[in-house]
Parts: C-alpha cells; structure tokens; sequence
C-alpha cells in the first residue's frame, strides 16, 4: 500500500484537465465581469464555479487513489460502470423532466389560456420539450449503453479514467446551459439546434472526447472483430460531430455576450438546417438506437443476430443514403427543384435500408417469440422495433412530394415524429434501461416484472392516442387548408382550422400524460431495484454479467 | 461471406437451421441468414424507381446548371399554371374589384358575388382574431352582424373605418374617445354612479333603489350629450355609441359602466391600408356591409 502511493503520479489527464479547467475558470470569471447580458453573466457564474468544482475533485481524486484502476482483474476486465450508471440515471431524469414539458406545451396548445409569463410560453417550452427528450434523456441512453456495450463487446476497459467523466459530466452540464438559455430567451432560433455559440464550443470539446474514449476503447478491445452495435455507435457519434459543426459555424457579437449570428444565408443556411435536422433523426434517433436493438434485443432473447450480412448491408446503405434526405424538408420552398429531386429519391432508396435493421430486430426473435408472453421487458424492445418500422415507411412515404403537399406543416409531421420518438426510441430506451439497471447495479432481476408490464400498456395507450389524434388534426388541417370555394377563394379561414383541432389536442395531451405516467412507473421500479433488489452473487463486483 | 474464411468454426442453430459466422461477442451469436429476397427486390425497385424519376425531373446538378429532365419541369412554372387557373374560375373579376366603385360592385350581381366570397375569405384570416369568425364580436370588439354602426354603416363610412382603423395612429383614422371622468377629477364617484345608473335607465334596465333620475339626468346633460347626443342616440361622426339600444361594447352592467365612465375607453381598429391593397379592402368592406345591419 505504501509502496503503490509513493510511486503514484498524477497523469496527463489529470493534470491536463486541472489546467483546462483553471483557464475556463479565469475565463468564466472575465466573463461574469463583462457580460453584456444577464444570461450570459449566469451561465459564466455556473460554469466558473462548476470549473473550480472540477479542479478540487480531481485534486481529492487524485489524493484519495492508490495507483490507477487495473485493466483486468483475474483475465477478467474491470469494467468501468461508474459513467454508465451516472448516465442512466441521468436518462431517466431527463426524461421525466422532458416528458413533463411535454405534456405541459400540449395543454397549452389545446388550453392557450396556460401560457403563464414569458419564462414558461410555449415558445420558449417547445425547444426545453424537445432538447430535453432528445438529447437530454436520447443522449444520455445513448453515452450509457455506448459506454456499456463497448465494454462488453470489447472485453476492455473503458479508456481513460477522466475522460468518461468528463464526458458525461460535461454533456449534462452542457444541457443544463442549453436548458436555462431557453427560458431565458438565449436562442440561436434553428430548430434542434437552437443551443448558443458558447454551448455548442463546449459540446463540440465534450463530443470530441466522447468519440476519442469510445474508439480507443475499440481499439484495445480483446475480440478479433468489432460488433454491430458498435459500428452503428461510431457512425452517430462521427455523424453528428459532423452535422453539429456543419449546421453551427456562427459569429458572436461579443465574446462575452449570448448572441450570434450564422455565417450561412437564405436557402443555403435552410438547407444546413434540415441536412442537420433530418440526420439527427438519421443518426441520433436512428442509428444510435439501432446500436442499442443490435446488442440488447439478442441479449435479452439469447438468441442469435437473425443476419450478419443483412446488418451488414442495411449499415452501409443506411448511412450512405440518410445524408441525402434532407432536402425533403423543404418541399415546394425556394430551394432548387433539383435539391427537392433528390431529397424526395433519396428518402424513397431509404426504405428498405431502415427495414433492414427492423427485419434483424424482429428475425431475432425466431425460436424465441414465446418470451414475448412473459418478459414485458423483451415485448417493450420489440414493440419498438415495430414501430421503427412503421415510422421508416411513413417517412419514405411522406417524403413523396405529392404526399408531402397535404402533410407538410400539419399535425401529420407531429405525429409522425411521435411515432418515431415514442414507440421507437422511447421504447427502445426503457427496454434497455430495464436491462441495464440491475446488470451495472449487479441485482438479480428487476424489482418488479408487473410494473414493467404496467409500464408497457399505459404507454402503448398513450402512443396510440397521440399518434392517432395527430394523423386525423393533421389530414383534417391539411384537406381544411387547400380547400377552395367554387368562386375560387379558400373556404376555411386558418383560424378555423386552429378550432378544428381543439378536441385532437386534448387526446394528444391525454395520450403524453399516460406516457408521463409510464415512464413514472418506471422511476419508480428502477429505484426500487437499485434500493432493494436481490444482489446477483453469481459473479464478482468487479466484473458484472448480464443476470440470465 | 469472407468472415467464414477467418471465423474458427460457425455451429449450427438447431432452431433457424442456420449456421453462425462463429464469433461471439459478450455471449451474442450471428447467423449466417443469407438477405431475405423480397427485401432486396424492394431494394431494386426503389433505386429503379429513383433514376427513372431523375430522368423525367430535375435531379443532378451539373457545373453551372442542373439536369432538367424530360419535360423541364419547373415548380416556379406549376405555381403560375396553378394561379392562372384560379384566376380562371374567378372570372377574371380580380382587375375589375380594383378599379370598381363601391356602387358599381353593389350593382353588378356577378362582381358583388365574387367581392363577397373574397372578402369572407380575407376577413377569416385578417378580422376574425377580433371580430370572430363569425363577425359576431366580444367585448370591447364590435359585433358587425347587427345595425349598430360606431363609426357608420353605409358602404363609404365601413370602407374608412377599414382602410384607416380608429385611434390606429394613421393620420386619417377615426379619432374620437371616450373621457375619463372619473381619472381626471370631472365626476365625483358618487356622480358617476348616479350616472351610470341614469346610462342603464336609457335603455330600460333597472337601476338601483334610491336613484335619483334627476340629478342623473343633469349629469349627462352637463357631460355626455356633447358626443352621445341629447336623445343619447350616439354620433358616428365621435364614434360615440347609441346608449339607447341593448347593444353593449363593454358591457351593460353597473360596475363595467362604472369602469368605462372612470377610466374611459379608446379600443383600436388597426388601418389596412397599405396593407391590403383596394380591391381587397373593397371586398372587405362589401363583405362586412352584407353582413345584415349595413345602411
């Protein structure tokens, strides 16, 4: 013991991470002095006082280890967990915060009336609802089973002993910034991308890392080859730095200040925006999530991948022909007829690579269907395999410009999206959260297999009240708004049609607050598990197997 | 595939009949399941599909045009087709709104038709927010369905109000508003219950026990009849409402008249002018006027 202390030294990491912080800070500080308004002097004040926070941990870090963590203990990996259960709680915070709000902008479009004070309007709800599911409660599911599955896939250690920490820590703070900002009305007003100049530096800087921990740890992994899941991992970690920068090249008017302006302009700058747009469906939503069906749907059905080569063949022509789709976004708009083209192909080629990953998902399951009657966990991850499926042929089909001239800017998109986002990666997410849990918190099972069946038809109630309540406001809104009078003028005045959909968001609203109370279930089974589950004895603490 | 040639050795799958590549990963196994055939036909069909469109359409861009595909299609082209039509089933009568006089439209039964069907569809999506889509009003926004006119209600006046709006800060808009009289020290409030009360008795509605009609009557003598008229029929010259009628603005009872003779009111009607061109305006107004109580 005395030995392993006097010849520890304190890493680069370390020591590099205590200068970086110890710059941001002094910047910070600066930055408190000379803001140039309120939320930027805010956000400074946070991120100094998180910097400094950062300096004294790793400090007491440092002084409180021995030598550094093995890479293996006994020919087995001594798998890093503490990141992986820091983000999973995160996921369901930030999904429970999310579904909320949520559910609180869809009572406010069917009841205006509950637009209470700037802080809490719609406008300023709507991006706090969407950043908060997607990449507060997605990003977080996402950084967890990454993190998991590349470990375990891997038979390695995660690399970097700082580095996943920074990750996480750095990604949730990231959204604590890009969350506040909303509310108090810092906004880059680019739809998923409305984050500020200053909160996509730091994404940038936290993203980077994320790419460099996940692929040195493929890179000492102790298998011959490197699994699916993690190809699907890697192509939405690269694919979305990519978009991030792409769609995000803004010029601050101070340095000190929160606001910035985008160096792209009219139709280009727009067709940034949904190449950015779509391929965060295509490679956040999408791809991320079919990473995580690749590794916790055969775990779960201990069944073999249905097949290889079609996993092989639907990654390939998915990320080549999902970059292209964009433009579908802006059908009959001032982009050129031969962008729309291509956009509207592109997205029709893409049918059958989305299909694939459905086909893998769902074929799985042969020899293993009658596990569906049993474990609602497996029915969950199935059910949003189901729903993938459906989403990537409505997409396909919406894209059509035909199609897309009665659906663009209705209920229908909404919808839509919705079928995507709650069945899919809604779904996906809470069957490998149930996975997860009791395997990092080694615990024999979950705490309760009835309240995940709970869990499952509160929820599927909820989707199919959304869903279908979007899909009838949506055609009703779109036939209500080309509708003409025989003397050639439009019969319905928008204001109507806004009347029409009175009663669909109500069940809209209803159908999100059952999904709300699903996902409340879930909190609760989860903690219950972590709290009082059975622990699994079967294997060593330091090396967790999955409980089957 | 190439991975049999490295792979150690695949097992079969009894179930699926399929043998695996023979890795495995954390316990996870893949099979050697060759691609399902209609998923590749669809495939096909889909990128078959794609070129033949890229060849009837716009599609590739090229170093300084585009592909124009066969039929050199144009989306810019479909607008104008589209508008054209429209403009076909309208009768070519758009023109002849903006150069019409009002009378000249009441007169003709074809143009009056298409100045109503335009002016509904223009007064949905400009009026309604205020008047309600069925120009049935709420308070402090005008009913336009009955006869009651603040600011006049033949086709001439309907036209001003809209192109100019009231209080609406355009240098032709109406003007005229109701004082303050209790805010600016001319009536006691004492006075302007009693007034107040005097205001209900007008059009019959009960007033509160103890009301002296008489010095109420004095009172309005004194203040109101200047805009509202000794008979307190109103002046749309002021825009000063008829008292007389059961038609209420803000409201009938006490407390709201108590408020009004107080604080006084000062609504505002924007100015469309500029906004919407004439012959819009023109529907609008003849619109507005069909609408039961035009004079």
């Amino acid at each position: 013991m005395t030995q392993a202390l006097t010849s520890k030294r304190i890493t680069v990491g370390e020591g590099g991470l205590i200068a970086f912080f110890a710059v941001l800070a002094a910047y910070c500080v600066l930055g408190v002095i000379k803001a140039q308004d309120g939320a930027f002097a805010f956000h400074s004040a946070l991120m100094a006082a998180v910097s400094a926070w950062a300096i004294v941990a790793i400090i007491r870090r440092y002084s409180a280890r021995g030598a550094l963590p093995l890479q293996e203990i006994n020919g087995v990996p001594n798998y890093n967990l503490g990141p992986v259960k820091f983000t999973a709680f995160m996921a369901m915070f930030w999904g429970i915060a999310g579904f909320t709000v949520g559910v609180i902008i869809a009572s406010q479009l069917a009841f205006p009336a509950l637009n209470l004070g700037e802080w809490v309007n719609f406008g300023r709800l709507r991006p706090l609802h969407t950043s908060a599911v997607i990449f507060a409660f997605g990003g977080n599911v996402l950084i967890a089973t990454s993190f998991y599955v590349v470990q375990k896939t891997s038979r390695a250690r995660l690399a970097g002993e700082l580095a996943p920490w920074f990750v996480v820590i750095g990604y949730n703070l990231f959204i604590v910034i890009a969350g506040t900002g909303y509310l108090l009305g810092v906004t880059q007003s680019k739809e998923y991308a409305e984050p500020e100049w200053y909160a996509d530096l730091m994404l940038t800087v936290i993203w980077v890392v994320y790419l460099l921990t996940f692929v040195m740890t493929l890179m000492k992994r102790k298998e011959p080859h490197i699994y699916v899941a993690n190809w699907f991992y890697l192509a939405f970690i690269i694919t979305i730095a990519v978009l991030h920068l792409g769609n995000n090249p803004t010029v601050p008017v101070s340095f000190f200040g929160s606001k910035s302006y985008i160096a792209w302009g009219g139709v280009q700058d727009a067709m940034f925006q949904w190449w950015y747009g779509h391929n965060a469906v295509g490679f956040f939503l999408t791809a991320g999530f079919l990473a995580i069906m690749y590794y916790f749907i055969p775990k779960r059905a201990e069944r073999p991948v249905y097949s290889y080569r079609l996993s092989i063949i639907h990654f390939w022509a998915l990320i080549f022909l999902y970059i292209w789709a964009g433009p579908h976004h802006l059908h009959y708009t001032a982009l050129p007829d031969w962008t729309q083209t291509l956009g509207m192909t592109f997205s029709i080629m893409l049918w059958m690579p989305s299909w694939g990953g459905m086909i893998n998902g769902l074929m799985t399951l042969s020899g293993a269907w009658d596990k569906l009657r049993t474990d609602p966990v497996l029915r969950m991850l199935v059910v949003s395999v189901a729903f993938y499926g459906m989403s990537t042929f409505e997409g396909p089909m919406m894209a059509i410009k035909v199609v897309n001239s009665l659906s663009h800017y209705t209920d229908w998109t909404v919808g839509h999206v919705h079928s995507g986002a709650l069945g899919w990666v809604g779904f996906v997410s809470f069957g490998a959260l149930y996975c997860l849990v009791p395997w990092v918190w080694n615990r024999k099972q979950l705490y309760s297999l009835k309240l995940v069946n709970w869990h499952f038809w509160i929820a599927t109630l909820g989707i199919v009240l959304y869903i279908s309540s979007m899909w009838v406001s949506g055609i009703l809104q779109g036939l209500m708004w080309r509708a003409y009078t025989s003397l050639g003028f439009l019969e319905y005045s928008f204001i109507e049609t806004v009347e029409a959909m009175h009663p669909f968001y109500v069940i809209r609203a209803a159908g999100g607050g059952l999904f709300l109370i699903g996902a409340l279930i879930m909190a609760y089974n989860l903690w219950m598990t972590v709290r009082v589950g059975e622990s699994s004895e079967t294997q060593p603490r330091v090396a967790l197997q999955a409980a089957e | 595939m190439n991975m049999a040639d490295h792979a150690p050795h695949g097992e079969l799958d009894k179930v699926t009949g399929r043998t695996t590549t023979g890795h495995e990963w954390d316990g996870i196994q893949e099979l050697n399941t060759p691609l399902p055939r209609w998923w590749v036909w669809t495939f096909y069909a889909t990128i078959v599909w794609s070129i033949a469109y890229w060849i009837v359409y716009p599609a590739w861009p090229l170093v300084k045009d585009h592909t124009t595909g066969w039929f050199n299609y144009s989306s810019r082209a479909d607008v104008a087709v589209e508008l054209a039509k429209l403009d076909a089933i309208r009768g070519g009568k758009m023109a002849a709104l903006s150069t019409a006089s009002l009378e000249d439209i009441q007169k003709d039964p074809a143009l009056l038709a298409m100045a109503r069907a335009k002016g509904k569809a223009v007064f949905g999506d400009n009026c309604a927010p205020c008047h309600g889509t069925g120009a049935t009003g709420s308070k402090g926004f005008p009913n336009l369905n009955d006869d009651d006119w603040l600011w006049g209600g033949s086709l001439d006046q309907i036209m001003k109000t809209i192109r100019f709006g009231a209080r609406s800060g355009h240098a032709e808009a109406h003007e005229g508003q109701m004082l303050a009289f209790g805010k600016e020290g001319v009536l006691k409030p004492d006075e302007i219950v009693t007034v107040a009360n005097y205001v209900r008795s007008l059009s019959g509605l009960p007033t509160r026990p103890g009301f002296d009609k008489a010095a109420g009557e004095k009172l309005f003598t004194e203040n109101c009849v200047a805009c509202h008229g000794e008979d307190a029929k109103g002046n749309p010259e002021l825009g000063a409402p008829n008292l007389t009628d059961k038609i209420w603005l803000y409201g009938s009872d006490e407390a709201t008249i108590i408020e009004t003779v107080t604080n006084g009111r000062a609504g505002v009607m924007p100015s469309w002018e500029g906004r919407l061109d004439t012959g819009t305006i023109k529907a609008m107004a003849v619109y507005v006027h069909s609408l039961g109580g035009g004079k």
